[in-house]
């Protein structure tokens, strides 16, 4: 599948699902099942892709500036920094890392 | 806030197009997907996979965005009347909107509020993401400025204020370690989605072993 097929598609799910939240009434959908599940899955693939952003290179799996950058990141979660403090860290220790040659 | 999502928004335009996605790209997905998360998996895993993990580029934004579908159930009798004004607040019914208005005492000043924040939040979305992108062209390499960590530091930004009780903390954790094991054996895109099964088996476990826990995390813990 083309890259501009797959955008346009998943653009139109997400849409679709927003919209139809709206549509629905209430009663049929709201279950404590339901949002737990929303909630675990987001949790789920929120985890998932921490760990393939941080660790997946080409295939395989690779420890690089990005870990060290995770790391402070998850410092700076903990004792509750800004979300902008916590990303403009993290770019800034991989980078730096990178920048003196101590990670790739 | 408005600074922390124009960075974000920044991120995301910048990282879009030194993974390999053109300026048009980006922009269609921050203006017709228009939901963070589900935008950095998409771009994230088609990256790391090409044409093969499109189909699970798909879902795991569709299943990123379900989280949208509960918030508008939430903000269904809030946003006001009318067809068009409906669609609208549908596009634009995200994480942050959604906090806002229904931290808001009372429906008129929720209503206000979810317009205000969506409204602004979309056009500064938008407007950093070009900016991210034109600049994206002119940055080279992902890794130079570290906007490869930035985009994982956003993932465990989204992540931490829902670990808000040993059970969603768990199922993080299970999730995380079944993607370190899968993302050497099986073709990219696949891992994110086995993680997402693992969230549903264990909602579905939970709801059995105890369905009237009160819930632990709300709509918009962002």
């Amino acid at each position: 599948m083309s890259i501009w097929v797959g955008l346009i598609v998943a653009s139109l799910i997400v849409w679709a699902i927003k919209n139809a939240g709206y549509v629905i009434p209430q009663r049929f959908v709201e279950s404590a099942l339901i949002s737990r599940i929303a909630l675990l899955v987001t949790v789920a693939l929120l985890a998932s892709l921490v760990v393939s952003q941080a660790l997946h290179s080409g295939g395989s799996l690779a420890v690089d500036a990005r870990v060290p950058a995770v790391a402070v990141a998850g410092i700076l979660l903990y004792v509750r920094a800004p979300f902008l403090v916590v990303l403009l860290a993290a770019g800034a220790v991989a980078a730096a890392l990178r920048f003196f040659g101590v990670m790739a | 806030m408005a600074l922390a999502v124009s960075l974000y928004g920044v991120s995301f335009g910048a990282l879009s197009v030194a993974l390999g996605f053109s300026v048009g790209q980006t922009m269609v997905l921050s203006l017709l997907m228009f939901s963070g998360a589900s935008q950095f998996a998409f771009i994230g895993i088609v990256a790391s996979g090409g044409a093969a993990a499109v189909g699970a580029a798909i879902a795991s934004a569709g299943l990123l965005g379900a989280r949208n579908g509960l918030y508008a159930l939430t903000m269904s009798p809030i946003v006001g009347r009318g067809f068009f004004r409906r669609v609208l607040a549908a596009h634009l019914t995200v994480d942050e909107s959604t906090a806002v208005a229904i931290a808001q005492e009372g429906r008129q000043a929720s209503q206000h509020g979810f317009w205000a924040t969506a409204v602004s939040l979309y056009v500064g979305w938008n407007l950093s993401t070009l900016a991210g992108a034109l600049a994206g062209d002119a940055l080279g390499d992902v890794k130079t400025w570290g906007l490869d960590a930035i985009a994982a530091a956003a993932f465990l930004a989204l992540l931490w204020p829902r670990l808000t009780s040993l059970e969603p903390i768990v199922v993080a954790v299970v999730a995380a370690a079944v993607t370190v094991v899968l993302i050497p054996t099986v073709p990219a895109g696949i891992p994110v989605l086995c993680a997402a099964g693992v969230g549903i088996v264990a909602g579905l476990y939970r709801h059995r072993v105890a369905p009237h826990r009160p819930e632990p995390g709300e709509a918009g813990a962002r």
